[in-house]
Order: structure tokens, then C-alpha cells, then sequence
């Protein structure tokens, strides 16, 4: 097992990267406002920052192993392919609670998006269109 | 016909077989008779037991365009990484967040798919709905400044080649 320098430098540097990229985007998590602005944290990390990591990992074990390993390209893969479909549902489920977004968002999105229910029963249609708001501090959608 | 029925009935995707049998091998990293079995076999078990699950198969006019398209959605996404790790570090109030409603022209359903996680891939924003009518993609924006412009951008960018590629 004999990796030269340079390969050497940039696996660091690629895992480095990765490291600063999840870092960053648990910090988005932790300092975010509101939940639609928080989701672009985490989506962001699984990208680029997993991107990274698993770049350098196939690099060095390539290097380092016998043959070339690519079970890291298919980890990046299927997480490439579900990172967005998670994040699209719990943003559905969001906006189906109707969890508050921040008061200087632009558009927010009630009540066009509502997805008219099977069997329309008023009462609890009317119920959550005035829930208040669940987190103190937020400031209601509706106009 | 009936034969061809019957082999379609017990073999309903033979590209995906392949594609899965492949993904075993490369799982397993080997090219064992074992290995190899067990992959053929998965191969042809999970399509058959999910074919109604499937919607109609996707028909892909020039599949080969799906290669510059994943190398520009990967470049996007490199660049604007590392713009919102700008945002990120910048205090929240200076953020302008706002949801999108984004007007689609795409009416295939796996095109569609394929939309809205390409948007959803590319850091600073991220598709949250679609209209009963499945015609307005509802995207929210970490930070937009110019509305238009973003539209503008995932148009020319993300629609049209898909357009072109996948309907």
C-alpha cells in the first residue's frame, strides 16, 4: 500500500471539503428561521458534502485496495436519487399542517395549493385553516 | 402473440432486470457464478413483483442527452453550494425567502419526477408541491432575488432539455 503524495493531498483535501460542506449544513439546520428554510440545509449536505467524502473514500480505496471500488459512486447514487423525494415530502407535509413560514417570506403559499379532501367535511376543514401558529415566535402565514 | 404476452407477463422489464443484476455486481464487487445467480434472480423477481406498481414505461427519444444533462445539473450544483454556504453563514433576517410558483410545461409524469428533483437537488431551492392540476410546481427559495429571473433560469436550463429528452 503505497499512495502517492499528491493523491494523497487531494483525498484530505476532498474529505476536508466534504467535512466543511456537512458542518455547514447542519449549521443552516441549527440557524434557520423557519422549517421550509431549514430543509435547504440538510439537502445541501447529502449533496455536495456526501459527494465529497464518498469521492475521496473511492479514491483511497482505489489507491490503497486491490481493483477499484465503486460501491461509494452507488452510495452517492441512491442518495442522490432520495435526498430530493424526502425533502419534497416533508415539505408536502409542511405545507399540508400548515407550518408557519417566516413573516418576510415572499408568496406564501395558502390557500391555492390545498388539496381539496375526498369527503369535504367543513368542520375540520375550518378548523385547520385557523390553527394558530405552533411555534411561539413565528409569525402566521395568512395575510 | 401469446408467447410474447406470456414472456411479458413473467418478464416484464428486461432492461431493468439487467440494470439490477448489473447494480448487484457492482454491490457485491465480484463476478462470482453465485453472485451472478443471485443478481439474475433479483433481477427478474423485483420487477415482477412491483410491476403494478409501475406507471407506463418512460419512452426516452435520445437517452444518450441525459449524460450533458447530469454534467451541467452537477456543475450547478457545485456552484451554488457554495453560494448558499454564503447564505448560510450571512444572519437569517438578510435572507429573502420566498415561494415560487413555478409555471411547468412538462406533462409527462417521470419527466415531472425528474423536474422537481433536479430543483430540488440544486441547493437553494426546493420543489414543495405540485397543484392538483399539475400545472404549477410550487418551489420555495432560500434566497431569490429576482423571481423572474430564477424561472427564467430553471426554463432554459432543467425543462426544455428534459422536454426534449424525455416526451
Amino acid at each position: 500500500m503505497n499512495i502517492p503524495l499528491w493523491l494523497d493531498a487531494l483525498i484530505a483535501a476532498l474529505l476536508l471539503i466534504g467535512a466543511v460542506v456537512a458542518t455547514l449544513g447542519s449549521v443552516g439546520l441549527a440557524r434557520m428561521p423557519d422549517f421550509y428554510m431549514r430543509l435547504h440545509g440538510p439537502t445541501k449536505a447529502s449533496t455536495l458534502g456526501v459527494g465529497c467524502t464518498m469521492l475521496g473514500s473511492l479514491l483511497y480505496f482505489s489507491a490503497a485496495g486491490k481493483g477499484i471500488s465503486v460501491q461509494e459512486v452507488l452510495i452517492t447514487v441512491f442518495l442522490f436519487v432520495t435526498a430530493p423525494v424526502s425533502a419534497h415530502v416533508m415539505a408536502r407535509a409542511a405545507l399540508h399542517r400548515r407550518v408557519a413560514c417566516s413573516a418576510h417570506t415572499r408568496h406564501p403559499p395558502w390557500p391555492e395549493m390545498d388539496h381539496p379532501p375526498e369527503t369535504p367535511s367543513p368542520a375540520t376543514r375550518g378548523d385547520a385553516r385557523h390553527a394558530p401558529p405552533s411555534t411561539p415566535g413565528e409569525v402566521s402565514d395568512t395575510p | 402473440m401469446g408467447v410474447l404476452r406470456q414472456l411479458r407477463y413473467w418478464w416484464p422489464r428486461p432492461q431493468f432486470s439487467l440494470f439490477l443484476l448489473v447494480l448487484w455486481l457492482l454491490l457485491m464487487n465480484t463476478l462470482s457464478l453465485a453472485q451472478l445467480l443471485t443478481g439474475a434472480f433479483l433481477g427478474w423477481l423485483i420487477p415482477f413483483l412491483t410491476q403494478p406498481f409501475w406507471p407506463e414505461r418512460p419512452l426516452l427519444h435520445q437517452a444518450w442527452r441525459l449524460v450533458p444533462y447530469f454534467a451541467h445539473l452537477l456543475w450547478d450544483i457545485l456552484k451554488s453550494n457554495v453560494t448558499v454556504a454564503w447564505l448560510i453563514l450571512l444572519p437569517p433576517r438578510r435572507l429573502r425567502p420566498a415561494f415560487i410558483r413555478y409555471p411547468v410545461i412538462l406533462t409527462d409524469e417521470f419527466a415531472l419526477a425528474m423536474l422537481a428533483s433536479t430543483i430540488s437537488l440544486t441547493p437553494g431551492t426546493v420543489s414543495a408541491g405540485l397543484s392538483p392540476d399539475q400545472k404549477t410546481l410550487l418551489i420555495h427559495a432560500l434566497h431569490v432575488v429576482d423571481e423572474e429571473a430564477l424561472i427564467r433560469h430553471i426554463h432554459t436550463r432543467y425543462e426544455q432539455p428534459l422536454k426534449e429528452i424525455l416526451e
